[in-house]
């Protein structure tokens, strides 16, 4: 069934540059699987297109049961020279849980 | 063992928290982190005023008080405080703090030497984009390489009570304590990823210990008096996060876990000056209330380059803003934006870019914001960025008209409505090979 990813993940994000991170990790360990099927870098690229230029990377620690993903061009600019109010994606994190995903019954 | 804790995050973190841990429980080594990719740009602007700043002026203020407390219990203090000036620092923590014995480590600043570097071919791409560095070459105002933990090390092995660094690996802070408590040498990879690990979790101050966390965070306790956190470090790497007793907050390995994927990269590869740790073979632990037992720490090696962080003019920007309320809050907003936007064009404004955003509805939601017919009020927030002032400083006129002559509804021009006119400095990171840098120490006696 479709549900937001904040059902089974929470999320830490911030900046490096013009490039944000956001790390997501399943609150159960029997998780991991779906977050691995469901929680794509081409999913994350899409939910994020209107803001980002990408592209968005993803790398996996399975021993934390978590994801981490970079998304590169996504702060216009970053640091001092990002004119938004989130220059150094802050929020990124929490606007993913909204994702919706396919969790397993 | 050791106990090395961190009291800020970066420079503007609570005043308060350094003074709880060397009060409210045993640590041996208090470590401060200041220093953010902006915080160098902060920096620069206000060594550029005056040549004496440049560093983390609420530091000295911090050893005055600290000063008796740190004596008696026979605590010492690693930070990068030091910032663009670390000379300058230690000399006003000396004048406040007379009775504490400081050091510096120097060489990480290399502005003079970016001709050099290019000479010998090191090119210096933009470490993101590969960008040259041509397109920035003309309008660096400083450079710094990310020192590693070896030479803060040396300067407790020479007794300092304070240890003043420039620009070092966040992570360094507390290695270096280990690297000087244990004698951990300086190719034992899997000590080292140990220390570095520590650090990076605790760099970000209470960040670890329930702050800025979505595990259950309504039920995480006196946030108002968070303890920041504690690193117990053995000989053998072996540690665990805690906080002090009494305090608030909370230590969980969920929470952890969070802070371990904080601004990182490759979980395989967490690239330092001194060690590229695995966090792959991370086994975190709940051990007890408010402390995480992590084992596995793995170390391979050490990366060739240093990473270089440059500050460069960028030209100016400014932002203003506007509030609208229903009904239509958003149509509104977006009908200012477009208004603004015209009288930039008719007046021959030329700008980078300009952006907008709808504070309350959009702005960090995206197109995953619920539908803008919903919103009771937005903030619309125009920024603009551009190689002349005059250019910028023109368009902080354009926003508070609109109170009278645009849509209906508009307020919150009082004060922040005239926006600010600001220098925007540029963070270009690139890398050079280590062998180019040579930290130095120095020792006030």
């Amino acid at each position: 069934m479709k549900a937001p990813l904040s059902r089974i993940a929470h999320t830490r994000s911030g900046d490096k540059g013009d490039v944000v991170n956001i790390g997501v990790i399943a609150w159960r360990a029997e998780d991991y699987p779906v977050l691995m099927r469901e929680v794509t870098a081409a999913r994350v690229f899409e939910f994020f297109e209107d803001r980002i230029a990408g592209p968005v990377e993803r790398f996996e620690a399975p021993n934390l049961g978590a994801l981490n993903f970079l998304l590169h061009g996504a702060l216009g600019g970053g640091g001092t020279v990002s004119l938004r109010i989130d220059s150094q994606g802050k929020t990124f994190g929490a606007a993913l849980l909204r994702m919706e995903i396919e969790i397993d019954e | 063992m050791i106990r090395v804790a961190n009291g800020q995050g970066f420079w503007g973190d609570w005043l308060e928290a350094p003074a709880r841990l060397v009060e409210q429980g045993p640590i041996d080594y208090l470590t401060l982190d200041y220093l953010a990719e902006v915080t160098m740009a902060v920096l620069e602007k206000q060594r550029q005023r005056n040549p004496e700043l440049g560093y983390a002026a609420d530091f000295p203020p911090l050893m005055e008080r600290l000063s008796p407390a740190l004596k008696q219990k026979r605590i010492r203090v690693v930070t990068n405080a030091g910032g663009l000036n670390p000379g300058a620092c230690a000399r006003e923590v000396r004048r406040r703090a007379p009775g504490l014995k400081v050091a510096i480590v120097e060489g990480d600043a290399v502005t003079a030497r970016i001709g050099e570097f290019l000479a010998k071919g090191h090119r210096l791409n933009n470490i993101d984009t590969g960008e040259p560095i041509d397109a920035i070459r003309d309008r660096i105002l400083s450079a710094n390489a990310y020192l590693g933990a070896f030479p803060l090390a040396q300067a407790l092995m020479a007794g300092a009570d304070v240890v003043i660094a420039g620009r070092c690996a966040d992570s360094a802070l507390v290695l270096a304590p280990c690297v000087h408590a244990f004698g951990w040498a300086a190719d034992s990879w899997d000590l080292l990823a140990a220390g570095a690990t520590a650090g990076h979790i605790v760099e970000c101050g209470a960040q670890t210990t329930g702050g800025n966390s979505q595990v259950d965070w309504r039920e995480i306790p006196d946030l108002d008096e968070i303890g920041y956190p504690i690193a117990e470090i053995d000989a053998g790497g072996r540690f665990a996060i805690t906080k002090h007793a009494g305090t608030g907050g909370r230590v969980t390995a969920d929470i952890v876990k969070e802070q371990l994927l904080y601004e990182i990269g490759d979980p395989r590869s967490y690239l330092t000056p001194d060690v590229i740790a695995d966090f792959t073979g991370l086994h975190l632990a709940d051990e007890g209330p408010d402390r995480v037992r992590i084992t596995g720490a793995r170390g391979r090696g050490r990366p060739p380059c240093l990473k270089l962080s440059i500050n460069y003019l960028a030209g100016w920007k400014a932002t203003g803003t506007l509030v609208y309320t229903a009904p239509d809050a958003v149509a509104k907003a977006q009908a200012a934006d477009r208004i603004v936007r015209r009288r930039i064009e008719k007046l021959g404004l030329r700008f980078d870019e300009i952006y907008t955003e709808y504070l309350g509805w959009n702005a960090c939601h995206g197109d995953a914001a619920p539908a803008a017919s919903a919103v009771p009020e937005v903030q619309l927030r125009i920024g603009v960025r551009g190689q002349l002032r005059s250019a910028v400083d023109r368009f902080t006129r354009e926003m508070a008209p609109l109170v009278l002559s645009g849509p209906p509804g508009a307020t919150g021009y009082g004060g922040e409505g005239r926006a600010q006119v600001r220098e925007v400095i540029g963070n270009w990171g690139a890398l050079l090979p280590r062998d180019e840098i040579r930290p130095s120490v120095e020792v006030f006696e």
